[in-house]
């Protein structure tokens, strides 16, 4: 299991100038950071080898519905070299639901990303096939998002037209 | 080249499929290119999954996996209910070994919380997880064989399964969707004749998985099907996000059972199956052979199982007994406050995975103090499996696309979730 001290050495002496937050609970360490930040600190994640997070697990993002930086994209990642995970947390600003893609650090990044685009309606710069991963590509809400109903909205999505219709 | 009968395909698909790059050289390569759909209504996909596949003549230049024809929001109706009412809801997810993920939920709610199940109930635990295991190989084994033609061996494996069944019906009453497991322990003990069977079941499975594999291991049609076809390196597999069976197949010995042990695996003596060949005869292989080391995980299991509890006497976090609640006043109040408002765990997020049949079965839990988990996002180990599919048939034959697929062992309740 990777230490807090160690991870926050590592960062301190790469980014001197990165604004970062380590925290731990239950065992688990998480990493936050700034979101212009994610793909250069994810690259060097990757590539240190001290550090070595050659997984991606997985990526997702929490819609904290009052709050003015409404949505946080949190990333999952493993290494084998230390047998230990990492969870990194990136704020996204209010005022536009985009982040830089990792989908070139970690080819499994993609579909991931395409799924908390899907759910969330956060938008991923420089993604190579950002659809929609689940829902038909003509549904226009995003259902994970807090103020979408739990009981969906009637007609969002129209019927497939029958035969004596056309 | 995109014809009309194309037109059900969404345009956004096709463009996918178009702009997939793609340095292939095909000999006798055609002057056309064709657009071919198959699925979501086919008997090889394994359920909905639906593929977009590129041919050049019959091979497979590029190919679209596309999801979502089981999607059921089952992240979002987590966050509408309590931990409880969640439990019969991941029977669904993977819905051949429900046990496992029962498991895997309670086991991330326990560790949010911050409770641990007394050792009788991680011991069930983690008997009903290796029989969900064998049972959920038993089902990939016999469906690959029976995709690439044997039809044979599919009958035999399910034989097989169906013990499994039995045991579970008599264990919680249910052979499938089986909801066996609590939050601190289990729902109820084991009934001696369950016991009984589950061990007459390790005695005889052996024998009769030999005899399975007799069919197909030295059936040259079976192994001109399967070997050297769908081969993925090491690296790539890493980086596409394989887990369970499909990477070790590749040779990386990642098995959460014992890199990261969970229950009391660490106290059991078991090995971690590798093939290092990555093609679809090796994850056939490796789950043939991962049903040995689960047959010896229960028979240990079975002889170290502990007396005592099956679920934790906290009724602060855990709703006690009817006969506790009756009759003590401490155990009515708390009763009433977990049926009202919930468990209420602490403010914090955790992330708890399990190694499932089909890899690592995760689940990421937000809470904010509440009844309910403020998000639960499910990491399902088909979904990322099926990620790696494009590059396993770029290349192939059509009809070996189908073997491939068999061979990924993809459960679409849990990749669609």
């Amino acid at each position: 299991m990777i230490s807090a001290e160690l991870l926050n050495t590592k960062l301190k002496e790469q980014f001197p100038e990165l604004d970062f937050e380590i925290s731990e609970f239950r065992d688990e360490l998480t990493l936050a950071l700034p979101a212009n930040n994610i793909v250069e600190v994810c690259k060097y994640l990757k590539t240190n080898p001290e550090l070595e997070f050659i997984m991606c697990m997985d990526i997702t993002a929490i819609d904290w519905s009052r709050r003015k930086d409404r949505f946080t994209v949190v990333y999952n990642i493993f290494s084998f070299k230390n047998n230990s995970r990492l969870r990194l947390k990136a704020n996204l600003k209010n005022t536009d639901n985009k982040i830089d893609t990792v989908s070139s650090v970690w080819e499994a990044a993609n579909w991931h990303e395409r799924e908390t685009f899907d759910m969330y309606g956060i938008e991923f710069n420089g993604h190579p096939d950002l659809r929609r991963m689940y829902l038909p590509e003509d549904f226009e809400y995003h259902p994970l998002q807090k103020d979408f109903p739990l009981m969906g909205i009637p007609d969002s999505i129209p019927l497939p037209k029958k035969e004596n219709d056309r | 080249m995109i014809d009309n009968e194309l037109k059900e395909v969404h345009p956004k698909i096709i463009q996918a499929l178009l702009d997939k790059e793609t340095d292939l050289s095909v000999e006798d390569a055609l002057e056309n290119e064709m657009i071919l759909n198959m699925g979501p209504q086919h008997p090889a996909t394994h359920g909905v999954l639906r593929l977009v596949l590129r041919l050049d003549g019959e091979t497979v230049v590029a190919c679209v996996p596309e999801l979502g024809y089981l999607h059921r929001g089952y992240e979002k109706l987590a966050e509408n209910m309590t931990y409880y009412e969640f439990i019969p809801h991941t029977d669904r997810l993977d819905y051949i070994s429900p046990m496992a993920n029962n498991v895997a939920w309670v086991l991330a709610v326990e560790k949010l919380i911050g409770i641990e199940a007394p050792p009788r109930a991680q011991y069930i635990r983690m008997m009903v997880a290796e029989l969900a295991r064998i049972a959920s190989h038993l089902v990939a084994i016999g469906a690959f064989a029976m995709d690439v033609g044997a039809l044979t061996i599919f009958l035999w494996t399910l034989r097989e399964r169906e013990k499994i069944l039995d045991i579970w019906d008599m264990l919680c009453g249910a052979r499938f969707t089986n909801s066996y497991t609590r939050i601190g322990g289990v729902s109820n003990d084991i009934p001696p004749d369950a016991l009984a069977k589950a061990k007459w079941f390790i005695d005889q499975f052996d024998d009769n998985l030999t005899e399975c594999e007799k069919l197909i291991n030295t059936n040259r049609i079976f192994i001109e099907r399967v070997d050297g076809v769908g081969v993925i390196s090491k690296e790539d597999a890493i980086e596409i996000g394989f887990t369970g069976p499909n990477l070790r197949a590749c040779g990386v010995e990642l098995d959460l059972r014992s890199n990261q042990p969970y229950l009391k695996y660490d106290q059991i003596d078991f090995n971690v199956v590798t093939h290092s060949e990555g093609d679809s005869m090796a994850r056939y292989f490796v789950r043939a052979d991962e049903c040995r080391e689960s047959a010896k995980i229960v028979r240990q299991v079975l002889e170290k199982m502990p007396e005592g509890n099956i679920i934790l006497d906290q009724p602060k976090k855990v709703p006690a007994p009817k006969t506790g609640i009756y009759t003590k006043m401490e155990e009515l109040i708390h009763d009433f406050m977990i049926v009202n408002f919930g468990i209420n765990p602490p403010e914090g997020e955790i992330y708890n995975a399990i190694e499932g049949s089909k890899g690592e079965l995760g689940f990421y839990l937000v809470s904010k103090g509440e009844g309910s988990p403020w998000k639960c996002k499910i990491r399902s180990p088909s979904f990322c499996n099926l990620q790696g599919l494009p590059k396993l048939v770029v290349g192939q034959m059509v009809s070996d696309v189908v073997a491939i697929i068999g061979s990924i062992d993809p459960l679409m309740g849990e990749a669609d979730k």
